[in-house]
């Protein structure tokens, strides 16, 4: 593991210690460990922050010392950044500035400490996207992306029956995961069409290392992949859930009811762009904008991987290494890297297409639906309104501790409202720290 | 008669609801939706206060109000009868509050002395030390937007017309209106209810933003009983040209604290000011330590209607033909809008009124020599 990765202990004084900090990246993901990397491999003096306990991110949680993840964590910390893990950003500005909640988050003597580097790399990632249907807050469903993360904590699943169901590549790794652990899986409900995903898959021949870990994926978990069916109900019974799957275009619905102990639901990915808004950068249609050097639409503020656009480890490691460079001042080595960086787009472009959400998606929820858990609102209590806003103030939707951060993309789906006011503290923050002026 | 009310706050919501009622044709233009403006920023804290006759006589008519309409109020509106702890933190501020009691009794609001133990019982989470205070049990807390919404339902149920997304850019003659795509509607008086942007339809009101902040906390059910304002809070509130800041906490129907109060006159910019925050979240911590371990989860602020002499202005404006005013009422806005409307329709149709309406007649801060120079 990397050995600069602070513990929370010596962390504070981590992140003071750092000072000045050319490069400050946010998110310690592949993106952001490539452009650390990169950045403090041509001199700079580099912080990474992450909210996580340890740098990898989602995809390298828990990812120990073996294959890509071991030699990338092995790279950062040996390259001289400094990484500080559990430290989140509360506000920004002025300029590229950013306050943060240091390690001690739950620490209300604390001061929030405001880091003020000459450039800022953004790779914050994505989260998973969730669509309401009835039955989606029964104990037992989780997200496909849930469920990896608790398996890799530690939940067993040796034994238990395992339905894993919505869109996207992830979840024919959690269905291999579940595989691994000694889990019965009953099923990957794919939303996408079978037609889509063999178009996805001829694709994959121009990129043979994706090709190769789809076919190592489909051995273990391809007599179970349904493409083209999405749950629509699911419900506890006398020993665990029973998931409803539907299959077949508008018209022709077949539906089947199966028995499992645990759902897996997660319809694919979207980034985090809360810090970039905070800091008034563009947001496109898939993520924060970016030009063909990784810049925002904000001076000195670059972003890099999921949070530009979804588009997988690749995209993330070469966007993020090209990021690192340009904000270290090495333009020339990062255009050498333009081509990958092209593909990887490219492929991002063909993942979005492909994975594309089926428009009866938005329809499942009924009036008895929860649509927001942290505030306990039904999909009734959300008809009518004009958007995020209105819907927010006069239903509550968003005002829970997630700050809309997992119901906004619900609402997102089913009504096609954009949760667009960020706010400090963009995280949960004790009083008492809020109560202080940040160090510096 | 035809009345334009412009402005789907919690007032302008009321006052078409009350002109409606009183047998008005009342239209309303909305530019976004009901409630969204002040209405939806504050903290909707239904109290009486008494800085001087006139405010309390609409502050209690208010609350009179309120209560009356508590068992028809939508639940959402999660109207709650907490009462107000005015906290004393010394002997001077305990003498104030026995003065203050001594103004509320006399008008019939029924209020009490806690002293030091008896505040310490009833909401531990203050520091020790503190003298005691005021309470005032039938004061409310209530969400406001809810009750905005409800309030323009009732109206259109009295046959009220609402037009959403509809931006009055300007005023015409007598009564008329103009939206922002050109449209122009006619009416016999415009009744201006949008609070600190009044100025922007009515030029020389007298009506200045001054600028709040407010912090919500995650869930801690228990931990506050009744809406808890410092006694320096009306002499800090009352200086219209220092920024200030005022322990202010209410506990919310969900369990969450509301954490206020500032107050910064002429700020228009609605972005969290971090030093402000900070000030007014310490304040806070003086009277109540244990709050620093409380997650906050979100901020916002809102722009109040102030006046200069802290009283709204209902009522015809004298440089303007078939203009009226519902606007100015700095932080009561919530507690006040049913007896403003009130007011509005007794002054409007000439009837009687439960309160006075004299005080608030806009006329009374019309300076007819000062013109803006765009007039």
């Amino acid at each position: 593991m990397a050995d600069n990765a602070t513990a929370p202990s010596g962390a504070a004084a981590a992140i003071r210690g750092a000072d000045p900090i050319d490069v400050l990246v946010i998110g310690a993901g592949p993106a952001g460990i490539a452009a650390a990397t990169a950045a403090a491999e041509a001199g700079s003096r580099v912080l990474v922050i992450d909210d996580n306990p340890a740098p990898g991110g989602q995809i390298w949680r828990g990812g120990g010392a073996a294959g890509a993840a071991g030699a990338a964590l092995r790279r950062l910390a040996a390259c001289g950044a400094a990484v500080v893990p559990g430290t989140a950003v509360v506000s920004v500005g002025p300029g590229p500035a950013v306050v943060v909640r240091g390690p001690h988050g739950a620490d209300e003597r604390e001061s929030l400490v405001r880091l003020a580097p000459r450039r800022v790399v953004l790779a914050t990632g994505a989260r998973e996207r969730f669509v309401p249907f009835p039955g989606w807050t029964t104990p037992g469903v989780v997200g496909a992306g849930g469920l990896q993360a608790l398996v890799k904590q530690g939940l067993d699943v040796a034994g238990r029956r395992v339905v894993v169901a919505g869109s996207g590549p992830l979840l024919l790794a959690v269905g291999e995961l579940v595989v691994q652990r000694g889990g019965r899986l009953v099923a990957i409900a794919e939303q996408a069409g079978a037609w889509r995903l063999a178009r996805f898959g001829a694709g994959l021949l121009a990129a043979p290392s994706k090709l190769a870990q789809a076919l190592s994926l489909r051995r273990a978990i391809g007599p179970v992949l349904r493409p083209g069916c999405f749950p629509i109900a699911v419900r506890p019974a006398a020993a665990g859930l029973v998931v409803t799957l539907r299959a077949g275009g508008p018209g022709r619905e077949r539906d089947t009811e199966l028995a499992c102990d645990i759902l897996a639901a997660g319809f694919g990915l979207v980034p985090n762009t809360e810090v970039a808004r905070a800091l008034g950068c563009r947001i496109g249609a898939a993520g924060v904008w970016v030009d063909q050097w990784q810049r925002t639409s904000v001076g000195d503020v670059l972003a890099a991987g999921e949070c530009t656009g979804v588009g997988g480890l690749e995209k993330s490691l070469v966007e993020g290494r090209r990021a690192g460079l340009v904000a270290a001042g090495r333009e020339r080595e990062a255009d050498r890297l333009r081509a990958p960086a092209h593909r990887a787009r490219r492929f991002a472009a063909r993942l979005e297409r492909t994975f594309a959400l089926d428009p009866r998606l938005a329809t499942l929820a009924d009036d008895e639906t929860i649509v927001c858990r942290c505030e306990d609102v039904a999909a009734g209590r959300l008809r009518g309104f004009t958007g995020w806003r209105e819907a927010k103030l006069l239903s509550r939707v968003g005002m829970g501790p997630c700050q809309g951060r997992v119901c906004g993309t619900c609402t997102a789906v089913v009504f096609g409202w954009t949760c667009d006011d960020v706010r400090p503290p963009l995280v949960p923050v004790p009083v008492g720290s809020l109560s202080m002026a940040p160090e510096r | 008669m035809k009345v334009a009310v412009v402005g789907a706050g919690i007032v302008g919501a009321a006052a078409a609801a009350a002109l409606a009622r009183a047998g008005c044709r009342a239209t309303v233009y909305e530019a976004r939706f009901p409630g969204g403006g002040a209405t939806a920023a504050g903290m909707g804290h239904v109290v009486v206060m008494d800085d001087s006759p006139a405010q309390l006589a609409l502050t209690a008519r208010g609350r009179e109000v309120w209560e009356s309409l508590a068992d028809r109020l939508p639940a959402a509106a999660e109207y709650r009868r907490t009462g107000t702890l005015w906290v004393a933190a010394d002997d001077d501020e305990m003498a104030e509050a026995e003065a203050k009691a001594g103004r509320l009794a006399a008008t019939g609001i029924a209020c009490r002395m806690i002293d030091a133990r008896e505040l310490a019982r009833r909401e531990p989470a203050l520091r020790g030390g503190l003298a005691g205070g005021l309470l005032v049990p039938d004061d409310a807390v209530v969400y406001p937007p809810p009750v905005a919404a409800w309030m323009l339902a009732e109206a259109v149920a009295a046959g009220a017309v609402v037009h959403r997304g509809a931006e009055v850019v300007a005023l015409g003659e007598s009564g008329a209106v103009r939206l922002a795509d050109g449209t122009v509607f006619d009416a016999d008086v415009v009744v201006v209810a949008t609070g600190a942007a009044a100025a922007a339809l009515v030029p020389d009101v007298p009506v200045r933003p001054r600028k709040g902040h407010l912090v919500i906390t995650d869930r801690v059910p228990g931990m506050v009983t009744s809406q808890l304002v410092e006694l320096g809070y009306v002499k800090r509130a009352h200086d219209v040209g220092t920024d200030s800041v005022a322990f202010n906490v209410q506990p919310r129907a969900t369990g969450q604290l509301l954490v206020g109060s500032s107050r910064q006159i002429d700020v228009t910019s609605r972005g969290i000011d971090e030093a402000m925050l900070s000030r007014m979240l310490a304040r806070c911590l003086e009277f109540m330590p244990g709050l620093g371990s409380v997650p906050a989860i979100r901020s916002w602020t809102g722009l109040r209607a102030a006046t200069p002499d802290g009283l709204p202005l209902v009522g015809p404006w004298p440089a303007a033909e078939g203009v009226w005013l519902a606007t100015g009422h700095e932080g009561l806005g919530i507690t006040t809008a049913p007896a403003t409307a009130e007011v509005l329709a007794a002054a409007l149709l000439g009837r009687a009124s439960a309160i006075p309406v004299e005080p608030f007649r806009p006329a009374r801060l019309h300076s007819p020599g000062i013109r803006h120079e765009s007039n």
